[in-house]
């Protein structure tokens, strides 16, 4: 016909594609075998440059290729003259480019072009940031260029200034977009130090309403967005808290001395991380964690030699001095005293406002409004409720108690694919309320009934409760933690699903533990408790274990100090 | 030339507007031994784009066309055989009416201008070498070119028009005595009827005003190429079938495109900016934090309203402004979504029509940026010649000032077997494609049409003023009294090559009810100042100012239903003209459709084949068309094709 094209079948174009294909694999395959070969023995010369750039060119994944062409240029460096290397570095960066717009996902080429630049007497770093701002406006979420710009701004000395407006251009084409903002938030606080806190400082008020109003901006328009929202976390975030000792309690009866910290960490033998100071001299010691285990804990005590509690003088002074972290702590026991201690209180320090900044109330009321605002008309974007929900814990968690809970209830409907999440976080917020309202009324004793918790947590703050009742939630353990309870006495837990009790071991002063209606499956689960030498008072009915013949005889066995046990 | 034009055809096409080109590239793709006539000296028709001066002789040739009314003795009858029936074919062009054109720029010109090659297109015409050689190498008229150039204009306009004459007329193969003359009469108070502007000498214009660049009309005439100026005022919707089809076809590689940057929108006497996407509502400082988040609501609530009933099902017959009132949207919000987003009316469009609207809105934004909107570089007129291109790679012949006189019809079969164009020549075809201008009064007797109004303005600067002056506006003007058509304006600015440096050319379109002067100017007056009038001191509150302006109805065949057309074989098919809308849809829908019927087995411009995978065999050469097998074995990527024409012709 006329005119009409003559063209391949597609039974033609397949077997000449595959032909092709074919091809390519055994050139492939060739020069990599020659590659490979030529760096066995030794012979680093041009010529594997030569035949890398062929393989990484199609494919600049291959990250062994470029360890090799790393070891050529090394090699070369001391070959060449200065002249011979511009070229041959003039010549690698052409070729880098070249395989980022093959992949410009590639971490190996990126990789080796900061390894090159690293290496250059006068790299061109404009060109460099050029070059990134070129990939950016291709695809501005390609977070290994945006890792590639952060190192050249930071070689080249970048004013933060220019970089800052570099995200808003970017943020103002697209604000989804994790890279940017994350860069956003390095570059502020360099641009806005602080003086007396520390690199991870906060922003100061009028710099803070601005970035706060660009983030509205985004989670107004889009809600759904996360970037936005983990901005704005970041933005009302709090500094790191100041390392601290937030209890010292020491105890005749069991010749021990105990201490918690502000975050976990691990106490060697010897000085050099704990100095314990007893009637101002220097006290060697062992250090352990109440579990036994010796892993970085939030508490560690030690046992003191006797002649440190002598009842002869009228008091004794227990001062713990943590070197690296340059805070201490002092208590006094008097005679005729059993225990003595000196704490931190939650409700002073505000240990519980989540993670968000206490300092600047009316920020965080502002924000609580317009979120509010938001949750109207969005009534189930989860982003949205769970804000509501920080800010209300960090401007009064108390206050707004009841609030929080039905705004859980709200999330946990909208949301249920994080129903346990937002369980163990609901748990988290009512535990720390409790413990707010016992320091509050003064009492060592802790109320956790009927809160429907899932998980424990703070327990290092419990050091000084004596009496705990954590019956009808749905706890499923008592985890590990809860070792360091140390002047612990009664323990309820009735009517929870509790089926392992890790956590009640060597509880120095537990008399009674009560644990009926719970999902205790074997008398072997109850082992640890052997280690509580008090325990008089074991109740265990409701438990599947009581169904267990000859029950009492093997835990009278197990248990010999506990008098009663009720099955 | 027409010795050499082959007489045997599959498809004989008359016409090269958008439809017919189309229809072109998919015949020639399929096959198909394409002849291509247009009687006019450029490509396009009613679609094409020209220079500015272009645009004046184009002008010109649409005045003397209402001269030329006499009917030559048809030297063609006696080709007709004693079985055959002739269809005589139309020799007038009355598409276009109600010209009117005004010069507000300062006919001052230290730098006078010879302006040659008037109807010659720009560089990027289709085989321009060949084929545009100017027809009648286009001097501007020799005695004071008229700028009112009134077809049939309404006798009580006369009077003002003749003032506006006295005001603008100037000449550009400019004599001293004439310079003078001109300023003279620029001096002189105009004689207008009160809404008209005052003008001023433009003389003063420049010493009032020594920073602004004040362009003036030889400047215009001297950069007459840098314009290209639409016949119509469209865009592409980037989801839409005239960017399908130039994607799938590959057609689109003989183009390129810009994005239109701004939608804007005319409420409470000020222009300003929509924010349609999801970064321009984020960037957005006018809106407040919950109108971001109800019109963000409302936006992604449209995109698949299909998904919701339970959310429009009760007002599915009312009115959408009715609907829109119950969400919550505050006016301003209402207004963007109701005239620059759904582009409807307020009066008449109901919500299902409305959401519609808004949803295809909404699909086509972000495929190629943050509006919805592609323009083409240089003018619409470009795309029906990529179509033509794409004919020519394959095999189609092409005629530019080539009238066919008329269709030959066999009694017997009663189907069109060919055409006799102006030379005499009877060429064979077995189908036939006609441009409904083309057609006779006898052929379109029944045939009711409507009219589109067209405005055309080059102006000084941007309608609203941003960061940027290269932007790509548009902007829907709702109509005062309800009921009467909103205003479709367009602002193209430099960077589109439309237009010169320092300029932007502005179309206005909106369906005819009177003239298009009558139509457009009070919209005109509300955006723009013409140059000379009053200075407003603050610099910020000035309106860009006018430069030039040109009114024009343009016929509207797009309604036209085939049936209307008295006596046409059923083997003779019909495109219409450009049809008011925004979008050429309707074009590439008619052209998928006669395609279509004619050839109902062919796929529609299939994309080409992979030049690759071309067999190269000398022997498949076609005797009859030895170029023709080069050109499309060798030549698939080039531009070449012109020489493949050159050798036709």
């Amino acid at each position: 016909m006329h005119g009409r094209l003559k063209v391949k079948t597609s039974e033609e174009q397949a077997e000449a594609k595959r032909l092709e294909r074919e091809q390519k694999l055994k050139l492939y395959q060739s020069a990599t075998q020659a590659v490979f070969q030529k760096r066995q023995a030794g012979e680093l010369d041009e010529s594997v440059l030569e035949l890398t750039s062929q393989i990484l060119g199609a494919n600049p994944d291959f990250a062994t290729l470029w360890n090799c062409r790393r070891e050529v240029l090394q090699q070369l460096e001391a070959q060449k003259s200065p002249e011979e290397l511009a070229s041959l570095v003039k010549a690698e960066l052409v070729f880098l480019e070249s395989c980022l717009r093959v992949n410009p996902k590639s971490y190996g080429t990126w990789h080796h072009r900061c390894w090159l630049l690293g290496r250059l007497p006068e790299p061109n770093w404009a060109r460099e940031l050029e070059l990134c701002a070129r990939f950016l406006e291709v695809d501005e979420r390609n977070f290994h260029c945006w890792d590639y710009r952060r190192f050249v701004a930071t070689q080249a000395a970048v004013p933060p200034a220019e970089e800052l407006a570099f995200t808003d251009s970017l943020i103002t084409r697209n604000f989804s977009n994790y890279s940017s903002w994350h860069y956003r938030s390095c570059l502020l606080p360099q641009l806005h130090p602080q003086p007396d806190s520390g690199p991870q400082g906060r922003l100061p008020e009028s710099v803070l309403l601005k970035e706060l109003e660009l983030v509205q901006n985004a989670f107004f328009t889009d809600p759904n967005d996360q970037s936005a929202w983990f901005y704005h976390r970041w933005l009302l975030g709090r500094a790191d808290p100041q390392d601290a000792l937030r209890c010292l309690h020491v105890s005749r009866d069991e010749a021990c001395l105990t201490i918690s910290f502000s975050r976990p960490l691990l106490v060697g033998s010897g000085t050099e991380t704990l100095l314990l100071m007893a009637d101002e001299s220097p006290l060697v010691v062992e250090w352990r964690t109440p579990d036994g285990r010796n892993r970085p804990s939030h508490v560690w005590l030690c046992d003191l030699p006797a002649g440190s509690l002598s009842d002869q003088l009228p008091q004794h002074t227990f001062r713990v001095i943590w070197t690296a972290g340059d805070a201490q702590k002092e208590c006094v026991l008097f005679k005729g005293r059993q225990e003595a201690w000196c704490r931190d209180s939650a409700t002073d320090e505000q240990l519980f406002r989540c993670e968000l900044s206490v300092e600047k109330s009316t920020v965080l009321q502002s924000e609580l409004k317009s979120c509010k605002e938001l949750q109207e008309l969005e009534p189930e974007n989860k982003w949205c409720l769970l804000t509501i929900i920080l800010l209300m814990r960090a401007l009064d968690p108390l206050l707004y108690e009841k609030e929080t809970l039905q705004y859980f209830q709200t999330l946990k409907a909208v949301d249920p694919m994080r129903a346990a999440y937002l369980d163990d976080l609901r748990s988290k917020f009512l535990l720390e309320n409790s413990v707010l309202k016992m320091e509050y009324a003064e009492v060592r004793v802790l109320h956790l009934a009927h809160k429907d918790l899932t998980m424990l947590c703070h327990l290092e703050q419990l050091l000084l409760v004596t009496h705990l009742d954590l019956s009808h939630n749905r706890l499923r353990a008592l985890p590990p933690a809860l070792a360091a309870l140390r002047c612990l006495m009664v323990l309820q837990a009735n009517d929870n699903s509790i089926k392992s009790l890790d956590g009640v071991a060597n509880l120095p002063q537990l008399r009674e533990l009560s644990l009926y209606n719970n999902c205790l499956q074997q008398a072997a689960v109850l082992q640890s408790l052997a280690s509580c030498p008090r325990l008089v008072f074991l109740d265990l009915q409701g438990n599947p274990l009581c169904q267990e013949a000859g029950i009492s005889e093997h835990l009278a066995k197990l248990l010999p100090s506990v008098n009663s046990i009720l099955t | 030339m027409a010795d050499n034009l082959p007489t045997e055809f599959d498809v004989v096409i008359i016409g090269t507007g958008l439809p017919e080109s189309i229809l072109a590239a998919a015949c020639s793709r399929s096959g198909q031994r394409v002849l291509h006539v247009d009687s006019r000296s450029y490509y396009g028709g009613n679609w094409a784009s020209f220079s500015f001066s272009g645009l004046l002789s184009w002008l010109k040739e649409y005045e003397q066309n209402s001269d030329t009314e006499e009917e030559t003795a048809a030297a063609w009858q006696d080709l007709i055989h004693e079985t055959e029936e002739a269809i005589a074919l139309c020799k007038k062009d009355e598409t276009i009416q109600h010209t009117e054109v005004f010069c507000y720029a300062s006919q001052n010109a230290e730098d006078s201008v010879q302006e040659i090659g008037a109807l010659q297109r720009n560089a990027s015409s289709v085989a321009s070498s060949t084929l545009t050689e100017p027809l009648h190498s286009a001097e501007l008229p020799q005695e004071g070119h008229s700028y009112i150039t009134s077809n049939e204009l309404p006798a009580e306009h006369t009077p003002k028009s003749e003032s506006t004459i006295s005001l603008e007329e100037t000449d550009v193969e400019e004599s001293p005595e004439k310079e003078r003359n001109c300023e003279d009469k620029t001096c002189m108070p105009p004689v207008s009827d009160g809404d008209k502007v005052e003008n001023k000498p433009s003389i003063e214009d420049n010493t009032n005003q020594p920073k602004r660049n004040v362009i003036t009309y030889p400047q215009i005439v001297k950069e007459s190429r840098k314009f290209n100026i639409d016949l119509v005022s469209k865009l592409l919707y980037s989801q839409g079938s005239l960017i399908e089809l130039l994607i799938k076809s590959n057609v689109s590689r003989y183009a390129e495109f810009k994005n239109v940057t701004r939608i804007l929108a005319f409420r409470e006497g000020k222009v300003e900016q929509v924010p349609c996407s999801r970064a321009d509502v984020f960037n957005s400082k006018e809106l407040t934090m919950v109108e971001k988040r109800m019109l963000m609501k409302f936006l992604t609530f449209c995109l698949d309203y299909e998904q919701h009933p339970d959310e429009y099902q009760d007002f599915q017959q009312c009115l959408f402004s009715e609907y829109l009132k119950t969400k919550r949207l505050t006016p301003n919000l209402q207004h963007f979504i109701l005239h620059s987003i759904a582009m409807t009316s307020e009066s008449s469009c109901t919500t299902l029509d409305g959401l519609k609207a808004t949803k295809n809105f909404l699909q086509c934004l972000g495929r190629f940026g943050n509006t919805p909107f592609l323009f083409p570089l240089y003018g619409q007129g470009e795309i029906p010649q990529c179509f033509c291109r794409m004919c020519a790679v394959f095999g189609g012949i092409y005629c530019l000032r080539h009238k066919i006189q008329c269709l030959v019809v066999d009694k017997e079969s009663g189907k069109c077997k060919a055409v006799i164009d102006h030379f005499g020549q009877r060429i064979n075809a077995n189908y036939f494609i006609v441009e409904d201008s083309y057609l006779s009064k006898e052929t379109c007797a029944n045939v009711q049409y409507k009219q589109i109004s067209r405005a055309v303005l080059i102006t000084d600067q941007s309608i609203l003023k941003a960061d940027s002056d290269q932007q790509i506006s548009i902007l829907i003007v709702p109509p005062v009294e309800p009921g009467a058509c909103s205003v479709r304006v367009t602002e193209l600015c430099s960077s589109t090559m439309t237009c010169m440096k320092n300029t932007y050319l502005v179309h206005l379109a909106c369906e005819s009810s009177k003239t298009a002067r009558e139509d457009l100017e009070s919209v005109v007056n509300k955006l723009f100042t013409p140059l000379a009038e009053t200075e407003v001191d603050k610099e910020e509150l000035r309106k860009p100012t006018l430069l030039w302006a040109l009114y024009f109805n343009m016929r509207d065949s797009s309604g036209v239903s085939r049936s209307s057309y008295c006596g046409l074989p059923c083997n003779v098919y019909v495109c219409s003209g450009p049809d008011s809308r925004l979008g050429s849809e309707h074009a590439v829908k008619l052209a998928e459709t006669v395609f279509q019927e004619i050839f109902p087995s062919e796929e529609f411009c299939p994309p080409p084949p992979n030049p690759e995978d071309i067999i190269f065999d000398g022997d498949d050469k076609q005797p009859e068309a030895p170029e023709t097998s080069n050109v499309t074995v060798a030549k698939v990527e080039s531009s070449e094709e012109s020489k493949n024409l050159e050798g036709a012709l």
